[in-house]
């Protein structure tokens, strides 16, 4: 286990607590460029604590994240950036008050050669990008708050793929969206995958894991219960890893399966 | 639906304006008007409207900072306090510092006695912006704290003694006849801001263009760039027709060995130099709050502090720096208000806070973050700054004025709140 993961972004035995309560308890996870990992449980199981610890949200972690097989110090949010980790948040995280070219640059601003905004420059390159993503998209000059949500969450999107990102993190992308719009949503992510571009996809609706995913990971009380392939696992098995942390015998278990699960699975063989 | 609109809001719409702050320009037109017919013809004269930017100069630019600060959902309690301490300083500094150091009436003297007032402005803004970023008090808390403190100290400096008369340079800076640049000069500034605003929309327009961006229509264009050059030279007219009082202009003749003609001598006020360093505080303030990376920071803490966080800004020092920016104007407010009264007192500034966070929200800052002017906030100055000179002129008395003003500025904020909601 020592030796230097070959996988994309790698976090091993990773664990953060919150006055006593360990909401990330020494997880491990491989994610892959090209893949589309989707990280399933609980309210509270742990997911969004996971997915910021990897996005820089926190300081303080125990245990190693590896990015291209290089061990990486994730202290906040521009050392993520950096390693080409771009998230996309459930609030998606946008200043309400500034329109959408403003946003995508958030902390990366463009500038002209006096030092000053270069807000032409940056409302071009947001046309540019809000094309790929949602082409009727006009409404450059208004203030983000007064787009739909299918809007916003393209303006999300666009941030995150504006900068060469290497690996997506996207929690609850469709949470807030029509079904229209969830499937376009869907076809981004398709698009992305093309491109060899990671993602760790977070989710509450298992028909979307099913629809989009390669991978599934199971959380459960801040731990692993199991990872899966989307082709070799039924709803159902999932459902159950969910709520009862049974490991179906395709998964390879982690720390978080039930121990019931092993007996069962010994009587089943 | 831009098919059905009006024709004022089609054109509106093609000329990018901001109707809130015409909405503002049409109110402050109306107050004029109003007091000027009200007064039988006092108020629209060149004294008293010269006589109001000077009064309105301190104010605004306070509230410029003060912008930024609500923007940043936070308050600043204490700057009237600390304009009367850095007030007291920089007077202490000129009278006896200085004095001891260089001699009386040195030649440097106003400069070192503002740059360290300037300075001390800085760190006292900073201490109080490091106290409510890092250690996470509230910054009402921290600025209550921060008005009691420096008011005491601003006591404790001469032990509540008046510090008067001060330097002579020093206090030009407060404006009055020799405190202006005289006709030639505001010419030279009025053809300057008429040269750069014509350059300024010239420019964008070539940008937009070479990014083959919708343009504004160029008629549009053409009247935006001809109101505002008409409304520059009026108000560069209107300070060179308000004439030196007979005395200034008999010491003047005297000192320069001028026999006076028998019609007296007309010597045109010009700008006033408070007004001109408000001017100056208004283009850089809106340059650092629209142009520039930490005023685009500012604007993303105030929308979702949150969100600026997780984009990497470093949110607690930019709230820092803008707590230091909100103490630098209060000690320049602070260095006019002392070379206007020619006296550093313990009491001066009093209640001024109130009155810049009031200009602030008339002029469209909302106290819930994110959004404001720093055109707004200075027109908001100027407009209960011409209240409360109209009720002089009509001889409303002092309890009243502030009732009004009161009232003033409760309307001003529901019809605020109102149109946001709609709009």
């Amino acid at each position: 286990m020592d030796q230097m993961p070959d996988a994309l972004v790698a976090m091993r035995d990773v664990a953060i607590s919150f006055g006593g309560i360990h909401a990330v308890d020494r997880v491990s996870i491989e994610l892959n460029g090209g893949e589309v990992t989707a990280l399933v449980g609980h309210n509270g199981a742990g997911k969004s604590t996971l997915v910021k610890i990897l996005s820089g949200a926190y300081q303080h972690y125990a245990g190693t994240i590896f990015v291209g097989g290089k061990e990486v110090a994730i202290g906040n949010p521009r050392d993520a950036k950096a390693y080409g980790i771009e998230t996309i948040h459930q609030s998606l995280a946008l200043a309400d008050n500034l329109d959408a070219a403003a946003n995508l640059f958030l902390g990366r601003e463009l500038r002209t050669r006096w030092g000053t905004l270069d807000d032409i420059a940056m409302e071009a390159e947001a046309r540019k990008v809000m094309r790929r993503l949602s082409p009727h998209f006009e409404r450059f000059k208004e203030p983000v708050k007064a787009l739909s949500g299918g809007q916003r969450q393209s303006v999300a999107i666009a941030r995150a793929i504006l900068f060469d990102a290497r690996f997506l993190i996207m929690d609850e992308p469709t949470a807030a969206l029509g079904p229209q719009e969830t499937a376009q949503v869907g076809e981004i992510i398709r698009q992305l995958k093309a491109d060899g571009i990671g993602i760790l996809l977070v989710s509450h609706d298992i028909h979307d894991v099913f629809d989009l995913a390669d991978r599934i990971c199971v959380m459960k009380n801040g731990r692993i219960v199991g990872t899966v392939r989307v082709a070799d696992v039924t709803k159902d098995e999932v459902l159950g890893m969910i709520i009862l942390g049974n490991c179906p015998p395709s998964a390879i278990p982690g720390p978080g399966a039930s121990v019931a699960t092993n007996e069962e699975r010994g009587r089943q063989r | 639906m831009v098919q059905s609109a009006s024709p004022t809001v089609r054109f509106l719409k093609a000329a990018e304006l901001d109707s809130r702050m015409l909405g503002m320009i049409g109110a402050l037109a109306m107050i004029w008007v109003g007091f000027h017919l009200l007064s039988g013809g006092l108020f629209l004269t060149p004294r008293n409207l010269w006589n109001l930017s000077v009064q309105s100069a301190s104010v605004a630019i306070m509230a410029t900072g003060m912008v930024l600060v609500i923007v940043t959902r936070n308050i600043d309690l204490s700057i009237g306090s600390m304009l009367g301490f850095i007030g007291m300083v920089m007077g202490a500094v000129q009278t006896d510092l200085v004095p001891k150091l260089l001699g009386f009436e040195h030649s440097a003297t106003w400069a070192v006695a503002l740059a360290i007032g300037l300075g001390l402005g800085i760190v006292l803004g900073g201490f109080q912006g490091l106290v409510v970023a890092y250690l996470g008090v509230p910054s009402f808390i921290v600025t209550l704290g921060g008005l009691l403190v420096w008011r005491g100290a601003a006591w404790w400096i001469t032990s509540g003694q008046t510090i008067a008369p001060l330097d002579a340079r020093f206090r030009l800076m407060g404006g009055g006849p020799e405190g202006s640049i005289g006709a030639g000069w505001s010419w030279a500034v009025g053809a300057l801001a008429c040269f750069a605003v014509i350059l300024l929309m010239a420019g964008g327009r070539v940008r937009r263009r070479k990014f083959r961006f919708p343009l504004r229509p160029l008629a549009a264009e053409i009247f935006l760039g001809a109101a505002a050059c008409t409304f520059i030279v009026a108000a560069i007219a209107v300070a060179n027709a308000y004439p030196w009082p007979i005395g200034s202009v008999r010491r003047f003749a005297e000192a320069n060995g001028i026999s006076l003609p028998p019609g007296g001598l007309f010597i045109a006020h010009g700008i006033a130099i408070p007004v001109l360093i408000a001017i100056g505080v208004g283009v850089v303030m809106t340059f650092v709050a629209t142009r520039n990376r930490f005023g685009r920071y500012v604007y993303a803490i105030g929308g979702n502090p949150e969100a600026a966080a997780l984009a990497g800004i470093n949110t607690r020092w930019v709230i820092v720096k803008v707590f230091m920016l909100m103490g630098f104007l209060a000690a320049l407010s602070g260095a006019i208000s002392i070379a206007r009264l020619n006296a550093a007192t313990n009491s001066e500034g009093t209640l001024a806070e109130l009155l810049v966070i009031a200009a602030a929200v008339i002029g469209g800052t909302s106290l819930a973050g994110g959004a404001g002017t720093i055109a707004g906030a200075m027109l908001g100055a100027v407009l209960m700054q011409s209240l409360q000179s109209g009720m002089v002129l009509l001889g409303v008395d002092t309890p009243l004025q502030s009732i009004v003003v009161g009232a003033v500025l409760v309307a001003a904020a529901w019809l605020d709140g109102t149109y946001r909601r709609r709009v």
